[in-house]
């Protein structure tokens, strides 16, 4: 992974659906719909579930992001915008502590999720099956269906009867149940590249986190793939609270109810410039520099 | 290139496209030229050796003893199942040093004890196998006071141990990080991230590594002349002096009876057909075992 977080240059994977005129006409309604209801859904999110505490990311020398402080709300979508190389990958990958892997890394301050601190647990197996994340690109195991949803709950001792019952939780949670029902025991690989992504999102779900993160995750796909993706996120923030981090801001538009903005300063540091309701962010931004890159005159 | 340079003057834009044109003829015909030589060589050595050895197989030779000389008829079947049984021994040695050492060197290969690791097999992959031969002879024939399949194992084990390590390592080196950051972030230990996804991955590439090392140890023939020593008659304790092919071949190709240079023919061939056919059977057995290295997305 670079030091720099997300870089979306990446070609779009297959689609979900040939394009066929009636489906992207649906489709535009579609969004059409979502965008507009978003403004009044905001307002009721819920109690504080992840917070950071003046969280600073070093790789090596150079410092990544500088004092973080963002609370994130239970049950309800957090974005997180911004240019890239503002740190919200480094950020995200803070939260279940996937920076960690990245040798010179090194992560001061706190992240408390439901009031412990990441940082100070010994048991970063115990963290990441609570903190469940889903990858810019599809990601699936080269295994069959059922195996990729059935691989976390494996690892983590879920008695093998329980397992049949719980991959079909999964996938019906993830909306893919009835789309490979009657394959799973193909390879995850015959799968389209939104259905690979909702793959990634049962794969995670089966683990029974409660805070799911999201880096990028549309990214590589279609707009009708990423379109069931933020249906399936606004469904699932009913059960989870959900992080994302993405460079759509039509996309954080639509699907937050919180959105933090991310920018960096003259050392190239990330920061958090703004963080409000996603509405009130959007169409009254406090920060110039967020209305400068909302309106497309920066990033 | 140089005709299509920055200093070139410019050109006519259909002399330039012709010049291009005329270039990738004249390479295209060049690779296929090579190609093509490269084929008919490996098919000018299959081809003789079939041509010569074909006539001296028959049913006897896969299960008859080798025969003095004069005698009519005889085979080798002692000599192909002591092959069998040295590489088999063998492989106890070189699979699991090849494929944990692969690991090691691919999943926690950033430190200086890994870089002496790769230096060291690489090295062992240079030294010639009679070197190899005579160290297996110092330190299991003599302890032993006899040559043995042991030994010959011994020796052909540690010759594997380099092939198999450096093919582990390029394979296990293909599996897409994303993968590893998928199975961590699922709470997945590294133990259980490379047990279970890293590995099955990575699974027929290891074999194909481990088919090449057995192809390249079954024919050799240095390393068993003072270690497993050869033997004309039947031999089931690991701890005798055994019979193996090249041995058996080596012995009858530098006879003066053609009857025995026939047989040396007939014995190099069922050895490059074994070596096939472990291939094959292998490619078989694997070719949906990994679901596709390179398939991904």
């Amino acid at each position: 992974m670079s030091a720099w977080g997300g870089n979306a240059e990446v070609a779009p994977a297959a689609s979900d659906v040939t394009g066929d005129a009636a489906v992207i006409q649906q489709t535009t309604e579609r969004l059409v719909n979502i965008a507009v209801p978003a403004g009044q859904r905001l307002g009721a999110t819920g109690a504080t579930r992840v917070a950071a505490k003046r969280v600073n990311v070093y790789y090596g020398r150079f410092r990544a992001i500088r004092d973080i402080d963002l609370d994130m709300p239970d049950r309800s979508i957090t974005a997180i915008i911004g240019p890239s190389g503002s740190g919200k990958s480094t950020f995200l990958r803070c939260i279940n502590r996937m920076n960690d892997l990245i040798a010179n890394a090194r992560v001061e301050g706190q992240i408390l999720v439901d009031g412990a601190d990441v940082n100070q647990s010994s048991d970063v197996v115990a963290i990441r099956a609570r903190v469940g994340m889903v990858f810019q690109r599809p990601n699936p195991f080269p295994k069959s269906i059922f195996d990729n949803v059935a691989y976390g709950a494996r690892l983590h001792g879920v008695p093998g009867r329980r397992i049949n019952e719980l991959v079909e939780k999964s996938l019906r949670q993830a909306a893919l149940w009835d789309e490979v029902k009657d394959k799973l025991k193909q390879s995850a690989y015959s799968l389209s590249g939104g259905q690979q992504q909702r793959l990634c999102i049962a794969r995670c779900i089966a683990v029974e986190p409660e805070v799911i993160l999201m880096d990028e995750p549309c990214s590589a796909l279609d707009p009708i793939a990423t379109l069931r993706i933020e249906e399936l996120m606004i469904a699932l923030k009913e059960r989870y609270t959900i992080i994302i981090v993405t460079h759509n801001m039509q996309q954080a538009a639509r699907v937050s109810d919180v959105t933090a903005v991310f920018m960096f300063g003259d050392d190239r540091a990330g920061e958090l410039v703004e963080v409000g309701q996603t509405n009130q962010v959007f169409t009254r931004p406090g920060d110039h520099r967020t209305e400068a890159y909302i309106t497309g005159r920066l990033g | 290139m140089s005709t299509l340079g920055v200093a070139a003057p410019p050109r006519p834009a259909g002399v330039r496209l012709l010049r291009r044109r005329l270039l990738d003829r004249v390479m295209s015909a060049l690779l296929l030229i090579v190609t093509v030589l490269l084929l008919l060589l490996l098919a000018v050595i299959v081809g003789y050796i079939v041509v010569r050895g074909a006539s001296a197989i028959n049913f006897d030779f896969f299960v008859q003893l080798p025969k003095p000389v004069g005698a009519v008829g005889g085979g080798v079947a002692n000599a192909l199942l002591g092959t069998v049984e040295l590489i088999l021994l063998a492989s106890c040695l070189g699979v699991p040093i090849g494929i944990l050492g692969g690991v090691y060197l691919a999943e926690f290969g950033d430190n200086p004890v890994a870089d002496l690791v790769s230096f060291m097999a690489d090295v062992l992959a240079g030294i010639p196998s009679i070197v190899i031969g005579i160290f297996a002879y110092a330190v299991v024939v003599i302890p032993m006071h006899r040559f043995s399949a042991l030994a010959g194992g011994f020796a052909l084990g540690i010759l594997m141990v380099p092939i198999i390590m450096r093919t582990s390592v390029g394979i296990l080196r293909l599996v897409p990080a994303t993968l590893r950051e998928a199975s961590l972030a699922l709470g997945a230990s590294e133990r259980a991230t490379i047990l279970r996804v890293v590995l099955p991955a990575a699974t027929g590439g290891i074999v194909t590594g481990v088919m090449l090392a057995i192809a390249r140890v079954a024919g050799e023939t240095a390393p068993l002349l003072f270690t497993a020593f050869g033997n004309e008659y039947w031999q089931f304790s690991v701890d005798k002096a055994t019979a193996a092919l090249p041995l058996q071949i080596f012995q009858y190709a530098i006879s003066p009876y053609a009857d025995w240079q026939a047989k040396a023919w007939a014995g190099s061939l069922v050895l490059i057909v074994l070596v096939v056919l472990t291939s094959l059977m292998a490619r078989l057995a694997t070719r949906n075992a990994s679901v596709g290295l390179g398939r991904q997305r």
